[in-house]
């Protein structure tokens, strides 16, 4: 079985539509291979929990096939359980209850029972840096520490695959690093599949050997962080010309220079691609101030994931999180 | 012979049991059970509270009240006596009516969720409600005969007698619960769980004979006694503690009757709730 990559999670066209009718996934196909981890990238509203909640069997799909570990989550939920574990994306820590507690109720439903529940209870706490307040309450725990357990009371039982839905959101940075850390190690040394959410770019870059970016229910790009990125060719060019119209017309300007590329206007910001970002600009300046527009801020960036993002949606990252949700497609600017 | 089983995966080596039958929705039940005790006995002032509002209620109606029985109609030697399983059915009323808010904080925080993501049997999370409320309500049922015995009520019925009023207290405060529970998984919404259980429960409290013999009442409410829930539970356990077995029987029946029809509507609702995640 070495180097033979096994899909551990096949998702088939997944739809899901509650009542209003709100679409919150409209078709999203992936697979997810042994012992990699796989990031659901996207802003809050796009689909990313409701997918991973039917994943974990807590939701019912309107339409689709999903397989984890082989097993179909419509016909064989109680024994997809046993195989996964998941955390939400809050924290759903008992607040009344101990970590240990909280670990020890969480290995009997899993049937978990006696010494070896309590040496695994032990394992965890050591392992997430909780033992010495393993037997206070959890409501007395920090936000970090909050999470680090509900990421142990997920792999109480072992799992083969774990989901976090939106792992480190809410975290200070120092806590976020720790998880991250965490994260890591699990699926380096323990081979665990790990899928998870999140609205951080910095996050998928960092802890995803691959991404599926999603907007408003699909899955608009796909591939590890670096393939994404390559999809960008050269640095990117953002500029701001104060109004939508200016940069409108900006955007006709700068179509009609060789080697720029992939213009779009978003609001009063024109964005544009140019294989080497430093030189192309002398020129882009001078094409604009000929045709009678000037741009106030100006930058030139590295391709980064915020780029694929724009590129695949026509919003930048930051916007399309500020917008209310759920979105309907109509509303998307062109 | 039979060649051995293919080997299982890890999490079915950790399970020590086969997970089918009744005994995985019992465990499950009784660790989901003690989880909802610990809460309770970690807010000793709730607890106290509710004790002492349940001594309050037998001495405050039993001074009150002291010379009703003086009133032709009253079969019964002590007001005391007469209310105590009174008192014990209406702390147990008053102790599942609101069993709803802590499953809606429950769905709230996500625990829910957490739960429902293992293999636990999905009606333990129903189950352990109802036996958290119904169990507490015999705890405070046993604490007020015991205070009312103390006060001089001298129970006819027995050790027999006491375990009706047990029972009674337990049933309906699985009914009330399981209500609530029911309630609180199709609104979501506090004030409707405290708003609608409080609307149901005093006219059912007054229309019932936990603090006046049935012989006195008005022939309507005779009527309506005869089919609430709560009368039911107090002819069961006043029966029980004064040794009049007459009926006893009967009203447990229908008690335990309710109970149940209560228990499956919320786990009904607790069905749909799912549905609609």
């Amino acid at each position: 079985m070495d180097g033979v990559k096994m899909p551990v999670i096949v998702v088939e066209d997944l739809r899901k539509t509650y009542p209003g009718p709100v679409e919150a996934v409209r078709g999203v196909s992936f697979t997810v291979e042994t012992g990699e981890i796989f990031g659901l990238l996207g802003p809050n509203g796009a689909g990313k929990s409701t997918t991973v909640r039917i994943l974990a069997t807590l939701s019912v799909p309107t339409a689709g096939r999903v397989r984890v570990a082989g097993l179909d989550v419509a016909t064989a939920a109680g024994e997809v359980r046993r195989r996964i574990g998941y955390v939400a994306q809050n924290t759903t820590v008992d607040q009344h209850a101990t970590g240990r507690e909280n670990l020890l109720l969480q290995g009997r439903l899993f049937g978990m029972r006696g010494g070896a529940l309590r040496r695994r209870v032990d394992e965890l706490l050591a392992l997430f840096e909780l033992t010495d307040a393993a037997d206070r309450a959890a409501r007395t725990y920090s936000g970090g520490m909050k999470r680090r357990l509900d990421l142990a009371m997920g792999l109480i039982h072992r799992p083969r695959i774990l989901f976090l839905d939106e792992p480190t959101t809410g975290l200070d940075p120092e806590s976020r690093a720790v998880l991250w850390r965490e994260v890591e190690r699990l699926a380096a040394e323990d081979g665990l599949t790990i899928l998870l959410t999140t609205h951080y770019l910095e996050e998928a870059d960092r802890l995803a050997s691959r991404i599926a970016i999603v907007d408003e229910g699909r899955i608009v790009a796909e591939g590890s962080p670096d393939e994404l990125k390559q999809r960008l060719r050269g640095d990117r060019l953002t500029l701001d010309l104060g109004s939508e119209t200016e940069a409108r017309r900006g955007a006709v300007v700068l179509d009609a220079l060789d080697g720029v590329f992939d213009i779009l206007v978003e609001g009063h910001l024109l964005h544009a691609h140019a294989a080497e970002g430093g030189r192309a600009l002398p020129t882009v300046l001078q094409a604009l101030d000929r045709a009678g527009l000037t741009a106030g801020q100006v930058s030139v960036s590295r391709p980064s994931l915020d780029d694929i993002y724009l590129m695949v949606t026509g919003r930048t990252f930051a916007r399309a999180a500020d917008e209310p949700t759920p979105r309907r497609r109509e509303e998307v600017p062109a | 012979m039979r060649p051995p089983r293919q080997s299982q995966s890890a999490p079915d080596m950790l399970d020590p049991r086969t997970r089918t039958g009744t005994m995985g929705f019992i465990t499950d039940t009784v660790y989901l059970t003690g989880r909802l005790y610990r809460q309770t006995l970690r807010l000793p002032v709730f607890l106290m509270i509710s004790v002492v509002q349940s001594v309050l209620w037998l001495l405050l109606f039993g001074q009150l009240f002291r010379r009703v029985i003086e009133v032709p109609g009253f079969e019964t030697t002590s007001y005391l006596q007469f209310l105590a399983p009174g008192i014990a059915v209406m702390a147990a009323l008053f102790g599942s009516i609101h069993s709803g808010l802590g499953m809606l904080s429950d769905i709230e925080r996500g625990v829910i969720d957490r739960f429902l993501a293992t293999p636990a049997r999905r009606g333990a999370l129903i189950g352990a409600r109802v036996a958290h409320v119904a169990t507490m309500a015999t705890v405070q049922a046993t604490l007020i005969l015991a205070i009312a015995t103390a006060l001089g009520a001298r129970p006819g019925g027995g050790g027999a007698g006491i375990l009706v009023v047990l029972l009674a207290a337990a049933l309906l405060g699985s009914a009330f619960g399981a209500v609530s529970n029911a309630v609180s998984l199709l609104t979501r919404r506090q004030e409707i769980i405290i708003a609608s259980m409080d609307f149901i429960v005093l006219p059912m409290i007054f229309l019932s004979g936990i603090m006046m013999t049935p012989a006195l009442m008005p022939t309507w409410i005779q009527r309506v006694a005869a089919v609430n829930p709560v009368n039911w539970a107090v002819v069961a356990a006043r029966g029980g503690f004064e040794g009049n077995w007459v009926g006893v029987g009967t009203h447990l029946a229908l008690l335990a009757g309710i109970a149940l029809a209560c228990a499956w509507w919320a786990t009904r609702a607790f069905d749909r709730y799912r549905a609609t995640l």
